[in-house]
């Protein structure tokens, strides 16, 4: 209709000769767009005004000190952990994507992969804030890092919360190269496309000259599948690293060696929930309905169903070992979680996580778009309150009761976890604004049309 | 070379060829014409895509790249750079005492260095593909010929340089046109594009470097000299304080010390100790004949004395006041030549000895036995001394001191 087209310029059949044309046509057409749709500033407004506040509570912070949120003795790791574990686990879905599903050579990744990486590279951002902002004395990071200085000091390296800054520093620069990488012979196509001097500038400085060699792609291809092969140990290791925060320590609750299966589990489980609350309204809105089609949106609902029935089952092994230990306090841990004052947040976890996700047995069910996407809602609605559960109730009734005490966030902490969500979908609506929101030479790779037919030797 | 053919539109100077430029719709058609052109034996060619063509490699006769073993060796490098990070900084350099843990432990040294693994081979995947591949090339004689921006879109191109040994103009496009491509055309070296950098980014460039020397010059002023002016803090945290600590100077007092000794005759509160009697044993200066008023003669008084006793003094003088305690007979066994026997409690001296005196003994000790005052509270002290009394008299008793009822359970 030309109405539905003058409002959004990305609806309408992808033009172009050949299957690859198409492709290119479909995705380079958002970027290239001199106006976005009105719905886009909508959105954009809202989110930087949520980024602002966001902003504007950590200055807060950094003035008033740490008591502007709720952390208190003995909670005194509130809601800045629990944001930090719940982004970090939320940008584990696109390595996954990225890497562990091209390892298993599932070629309808490649639909999804670019923004799954930009959105793990937006994620792993907003979580690396949150360690840096609520040490106490924000001016004094620097020492986290094994710089000389004129104390002669060095980081200790047996805490976990020094290992977090070696995996999160790590996952970040690897998944930034990782998507950068992939974006290089897209940004040449947007280059090659380019009208204006000044567009053709940037995407010609960020596409460094590739031309699509087929020696520059045999090299290419080879460190992808080495940057493949590393990013996947490394997306299990370090969600394992920041689940020893807590299980090398002795609170009953946390002193638990199932958590680093258990927090990559929910990390994919969070992170592909994300990826769909991102995809489904994007692959509308963007016009990418045949690239990312009812064969994605049902994979990505089966790994929900997975990764939450996995998460289901760790809980339930944490409740049976509480009740098989015979532990004082281990048990009373977990009857607290279950039945004490934070049994609300409990259920609601364990019905989001664990319950939610049955649903996608359904075929129906999991090509119900709407339902895709309020199970993804619920699911990352779940896993904050995984991460919180953890910490906060453990911290709240640990070993003896004199030391007590029932957490209570304050606006600054709504306003902070509110205003991280803002930073990301900021960060997200700009990506999808100027850079190839699809990997356009990956699903032209895995296209039929890519076939080779040979007839003398086989390749 | 073409020197003397002159391309229609090109401008005023001659370009000598780069190459012959063949393009195809689909990606079979290039691999069968780069098998064409391997065959041929040229070496100095090579084909263009907007993905990797399944098959290429071979068609090509390209060969695996050495890229993997850069990888593992700088994945080597990180794992030994990061155990030597952790050993160093935490075992050698400070050695860091954790909870009686081990200096340096592998399994807790593993996350890092994993990680550091990781870190310096994806890093050095990117740049040395990158290096490998020639890249950054920002300019190269395929970006004037227009056709080749669909090289990105849906088309492949073949070019065959002009420096290649086996190449022959006509020969070469012979061969290229039997792989029927769509265009074939004419790559020119560039003679076009300006390949100075823009004036603006010149002058740019030139002062950013210079403003990059200042904040240098800046710190080699500060080196070289002094300053009287306090330094900038901008973030207090309570670091210079104006109290005077204990161990600073003072010219204000004749020591130059901040720090004072107590005035003489001090004396902490609760702690004036004025009852000659109860704390020192003396009254009006001389040692005392009889018990405090605080100390009563009771049952209570004895057998508190009788247990404190046995608690602080039976270990040397024994448990009948005989001197012959566990540690006086192990001293004497031991006859190091520096045993000063414990006194015998009964012995006659003693027991005339003012009890104010015998409190006194408790109290500062005497020869070597320490000084009881700090453990012992001082009523403590004196019921001590009433089971010495009581200890002494029944060292010298009769059977007629015992009260008639008890006589009979002795005999």
């Amino acid at each position: 209709m030309a109405a539905a087209t003058d409002l959004n310029p990305y609806q309408g059949p992808p033009v172009g000769e050949t299957a690859f044309a198409k492709v290119t046509n479909n995705i380079a057409r958002i970027a290239e767009t001199p106006r976005p749709p009105r719905a886009w500033y909508i959105a954009i407004a809202i989110s930087s005004t949520l980024a602002l506040a966001f902003f504007g509570s950590i200055g807060w912070v950094f003035w008033d000190g740490i008591g502007a949120w709720g952390n208190m003795i003995p909670v005194a790791w509130g809601w800045p952990i629990v944001n930090f574990v719940f982004w970090v686990g939320i940008g584990h879905a696109g390595t996954l994507i990225s890497a562990i599903l091209f390892l298993f050579r599932q070629d309808w990744r490649t639909a999804i992969n670019r923004f799954a990486e930009a959105m793990t590279i937006f994620a792993v951002i907003c979580a690396g804030i949150f360690p840096g902002i609520h040490i106490g004395r924000p001016w004094l990071p620097y020492w986290m890092f094994p710089i000389p200085n004129q104390m002669q000091m060095w980081p200790q390296f047996r805490s976990p919360l020094e290992w977090d800054v070696f995996a999160v520093g790590t996952y970040f620069t690897v998944s930034l190269l990782f998507w950068y990488m992939g974006m290089i012979p897209d940004l040449g196509t947007l280059r090659d496309r380019a009208v204006k001097p000044i567009r053709r500038f940037l995407y010609g400085l960020l596409a460094i000259g590739w031309r699509g060699s087929s020696r520059q792609w045999h090299r290419y291809e080879r460190a992808y599948l080495l940057l493949a092969a590393l990013a996947t140990p490394l997306v299990l290791s370090v969600h394992s690293v920041v689940s020893f925060d807590m299980a090398t320590s002795q609170l009953p609750g946390w002193h638990t060696t199932v958590f680093p299966p258990y927090f990559v589990a929910g990390a994919i489980y969070g992170g592909f929930a994300m990826v769909v609350v991102l995809a489904v309204p994007a692959r509308q809105f963007f016009g990418l309905k045949h690239l990312i089609t009812m064969w994605h949106v049902e994979n990505m609902a089966k790994i929900m169903l997975v990764t939450g029935s996995l998460v289901g089952y760790s809980y339930l092994m944490e409740f049976w070992t509480a009740w098989y230990s015979h532990d004082h306090f281990e048990s009373f841990t977990f009857y607290n979680r279950a039945f004490g004052t934070y049994a609300w947040a409990c259920w609601t976890m364990i019905t989001c996580n664990a319950f939610v996700p049955q649903m996608f047995w359904f075929k129906k069910v999991r090509r119900n778009l709407p339902l895709v996407f309020i199970g993804g809602v619920l699911a990352n609605v779940g896993m904050w309150f995984e991460r919180f559960i953890i910490i906060d109730t453990s911290l709240s009734r640990d070993f003896l009761p004199t030391s007590w005490g029932y957490f209570l966030p304050t606006p600054i902490d709504y306003l902070t976890l509110a205003g991280s969500f803002g930073l990301f979908f900021t960060l997200f609506l700009l990506f999808c604004r100027y850079l190839p929101i699809v990997a356009m030479a990956e699903v032209k790779g895995v296209h039929p049309s890519a076939h080779v037919h040979t007839h003398e030797e086989r390749s | 070379m073409s020197d003397t053919k002159k391309e229609a539109g090109k401008a005023v100077t001659e370009a000598p060829l780069h190459g012959l430029l063949a393009e195809y719709e689909t990606p079979t058609a290039l691999v069968e014409a780069a098998k064409r052109v391997r065959d041929a034996g040229f070496k100095k060619w090579d084909t263009y895509s907007p993905f990797p063509v399944h098959g290429i490699d071979p068609a090509m006769g390209i060969k695996p790249t050495i890229l993997p073993w850069i990888v593992l060796v700088a994945g080597l490098i990180g794992c030994g750079g990061g155990l030597l990070l952790q050993w160093w900084t935490n075992t050698y350099d400070y050695k860091w005492l954790i909870s009686g843990k081990p200096f340096f432990s592998i399994p807790a040294n593993i996350p890092i260095t994993f990680e550091m693994t990781i870190l310096f081979s994806a890093v050095t995947t990117l740049f040395a593909m990158l290096i490998l591949n020639g890249l950054p090339r920002h300019h190269h004689p395929l970006d004037l010929k227009k056709r080749f921006a669909r090289v990105t879109d849906d088309r492949f191109f073949l070019m065959v340089e002009a420096v290649d040994p086996k190449f022959d103009e006509s020969d070469t496009r012979e061969l290229l046109e039997e792989t029927k491509p769509v265009v074939l055309d004419e790559v020119l070296e560039d003679r076009v594009t300006s390949d100075k950098l823009p004036r603006g980014l010149v002058y740019a460039l030139v002062v950013i470097s210079v403003a990059a020397l200042v904040p240098f010059g800046l710190i080699a002023r500060a080196r070289a000299s002094t300053m009287r002016k306090t330094r900038i803090h901008i973030i207090p945290d309570m670091d210079s304080q104006t109290e005077y600590k204990a161990q600073r100077m003072l010219d204000f007092f004749p020591d130059d010390r901040a720090m004072r000794p107590q005035i003489p005759g001090t004396i902490a509160v609760g702690q004036l100790d004025a009852d000659d009697h109860l704390y020192r044993g003396k009254v009006n200066g001389a040692w005392a004949l009889t018990f405090p008023k605080q100390v009563p003669a009771t049952e209570a008084t004895m057998k508190r004395g009788q247990q404190r006793f046995g608690i602080y003094c039976t270990p040397c003088h024994g448990v009948a006041g005989n001197g012959d305690g566990m540690v006086a007979k192990r001293a004497t066994a031991l006859a190091q030549g520096t045993w000063v026997p414990p006194a015998n409690l009964n012995q006659d001296y003693l027991r005339v000895m003012p009890v104010g005196q015998l409190f006194n003994t408790i109290t500062r000790g005497i020869r070597n036995m320490p000084a009881y005052g700090p453990q012992i509270p001082p009523k403590d002290r004196w019921a001590i001394v009433m089971y010495m009394r009581a200890l002494q008299r029944s060292h010298k008793a009769t059977i007629n001191d015992v009260p008639a009822a008890e006589r009979g359970s002795l005999k």
